[in-house]
């Protein structure tokens, strides 16, 4: 029997996409739906018995204090350091759309911590943070100092969250200048000749223009902030999550239960990542139903 | 270059436009106009290139910092000043031979080459076929890769591990590799490109008789190839920079990638400053030549992959 065109072009695309699908049944949708089995049962893989639990592990959240340390430092991580870095890189996105020259030049020098190893970079800022490091180094010579920065629970956030905002702050200057260079300039011209301020021309056309940008640039920081771990890992002295668990992040929390602790915790860890999970679909659902009111052209 | 809004035009041209022009434009044509004040203008455009200037070398200083100090002999190491007093490379000897890091380094690049080319391949047949061709389920198909998208990878580790104990893939290339060898951001990218692809193009290959696979490898995917080229940029240095589930699948000092070897060395030198700052350095410079080289077509396709 002859297949129709019809026919022969389904079958081509289902031979297009079996590899993936069957990809992303087997390593994505499958352990999903393992990890909410696994968060079900006290789950120590060395152990010959996993029992079954319930929910026990979710409830037993409720009564863990690191846990909620976890939480609070992951919303700071957030809550603090999403605004700063989408300000800052703003700023940054409309100075140098104001340059006339050496824009390659600024542009570059602004991206370069983008695409390194966190890893390399976090022992270099560990470095520079320490007792007899280069910022205690420069306050001395100013008779000021020492401060701890990594070695107290006041500062340790607040040193890695700068981090974290130096390294992704090139990504989000870049997608700003692209969001910039899409205003049409035809809008500005003519809000000037009317005789807008900038201010105005930047707060009445420039930034509502901005909002898809902006939306984007809320969501992708709002998820990786969630996330952070190598950062935290790297620079907290023993990958322990700081003095007094004060820089310790949910994904540090689930990587020292599953795989650090003695006996492993796998059931508890996985039972934290649905809750990570449900609080990662919730703030995007949110952002983009509070955010998204002209972007669907987009 | 025009700057006519992405959305007006809403084509994967508009995109490309707009990439060009952040890259390659470096200053679109101002509208002198009604802002030009004379000295007022150039005083604040003097100002705006001074605060940039110092916020620019703040960003790079920690890479100054590091060369710096890998450069300087151990009892010269809390010396504050930027040339080191005197020079050697006495720390890189002995971090090539105290370490496995031509190894590591080997490791992580045949890694990330691997993975790119598995991503690019599959995920844009997986693309084409999802824009270019109507068969039953496509949504459903579409909707369940999407929703992959939503799932944190930290969820999925645990289960990775396991399936690795389970079929002894730790401490191997593919098992740091398997969980990134398709990527659900890249079929959505490559399906949004492959949608501005006009049908006739493709029709007009079936009559002359292409094979499918031909049209979608010789016609439809030199399109393309911008964002295939942004698609490659983004998996390498994900992979080259990947750290939790390297971290976590190998154990053995051969295996493992440079960000987990230089990881375990630096904790295991505590404060040997002087060698964590070489690791760091060996680890980060090879990456920054490679980023200055091709910045202007990495930073379009960073572009480029936002936009969509």
């Amino acid at each position: 029997m002859r297949l129709t065109l019809e026919r022969r072009r389904w079958l081509w695309a289902y031979v297009f996409i079996a590899i993936p699908l069957l990809f992303f049944l087997a390593i994505r949708i499958g352990p999903a739906v393992y990890a909410f089995w696994v968060s079900l049962h006290r789950w120590d893989p060395i152990a010959i018995d996993r029992p079954f639990i319930g929910i026990d592990n979710y409830r037993a959240m409720g009564s863990d204090k690191v846990f909620w340390h976890a939480v609070r430092n992951t919303f700071v991580y957030v809550i603090l350091g999403v605004p700063v870095s989408l300000v800052l890189s703003l700023g940054i996105a409309l100075g140098l759309q104001q340059l006339l020259r050496f824009v390659g030049f600024f542009r570059v020098l602004y991206f370069i911590p983008y695409v390194t190893s966190l890893v390399a970079v976090g022992w270099v800022w560990r470095w520079m943070y320490m007792p007899n490091g280069f910022f205690n180094e420069v306050l001395a010579s100013i008779g000021q100092g020492p401060l701890k920065f990594l070695g107290s629970p006041q500062t340790a956030l607040v040193s890695i969250l700068v981090v974290t905002i130096w390294q992704g702050l090139g990504f989000q200057v870049i997608i700003f200048l692209a969001g910039l260079e899409s205003v049409p300039t035809m809008y500005l011209e003519a809000a000037a000749v009317d005789g807008a301020s900038s201010w105005q021309r930047f707060r009445d056309i420039t930034f509502p223009l901005l909002n898809p940008t902006l939306v984007f640039l809320l969501v992708t920081g709002v998820i990786s902030n969630l996330q952070v771990f190598t950062q935290i890992r790297t620079m907290s002295s023993g990958g322990n999550g700081g003095p007094l668990n004060s820089t310790i992040s949910l994904v540090l929390y689930v990587y020292q239960l599953a795989f650090q602790s003695m006996p492993s915790k796998m059931g508890y860890a996985s039972a934290i990542t649905f809750v990570l999970f449900a609080i990662m679909l919730l703030v995007t659902l949110a952002q983009l139903k509070l955010f998204s009111r002209n972007t669907n052209d987009y | 270059m025009t700057t006519d809004s992405a959305q007006m035009m809403g084509t994967q041209e508009a995109a490309l436009a707009v990439a060009e022009g952040v890259v390659d434009a470096p200053a679109r044509a101002r509208f002198a106009g009604s802002t030009n004040r004379g000295w007022r203008r150039k005083l604040a455009l003097f100002a705006i290139y001074a605060i940039l200037l110092i916020g620019g070398l703040g960003m790079v200083f920690p890479f100054v910092w590091m060369i710096s100090s890998s450069l300087k002999m151990p009892a010269d190491i809390y010396s504050l000043s930027l040339i080191p007093p005197r020079p050697t490379l006495a720390n890189y000897r002995e971090v090539l031979e105290n370490t496995k890091y031509i190894r590591w380094f080997l490791n992580s690049l045949v890694i990330a080459l691997i993975t790119t080319a598995s991503v690019a391949f599959f995920d844009s047949l997986t693309g084409y076929a999802l824009a270019k061709f109507s068969f039953p389920g496509r949504s459903v198909v579409f909707v369940l890769i999407l929703s992959t998208l939503m799932v944190p990878t930290e969820m999925l580790v645990i289960p990775w591990y396991m399936l690795s104990i389970n079929l002894h893939w730790t401490d191997s290339y593919w098992g740091i590799m398997f969980p990134g060898m398709i990527s659900a951001f890249g079929v959505f990218l490559m399906r949004q490109f492959f949608t501005g692809v006009p049908d006739d193009l493709i029709d007009a290959a079936r009559i002359d008789g292409f094979g499918e696979f031909h049209i979608y490898w010789k016609i439809a995917l030199p399109q393309v190839r911008p964002a295939l080229a942004a698609l490659c940029i983004f998996t390498f240095l994900g992979n080259w920079n990947a750290y939790i589930w390297p971290l976590i699948v190998t154990r053995s000092e051969d295996v493992r990638t440079l960000p987990v070897g230089i990881a375990f060395f630096s904790t295991e030198s505590s404060s040997a400053f002087h060698l964590i700052m070489t690791a760091a350095s060996m680890a980060t410079v090879p990456v920054l030549l490679v980023f200055l080289i091709f910045q202007r077509q990495i930073i379009k396709g960073i572009v480029l992959t936002g936009l969509k």
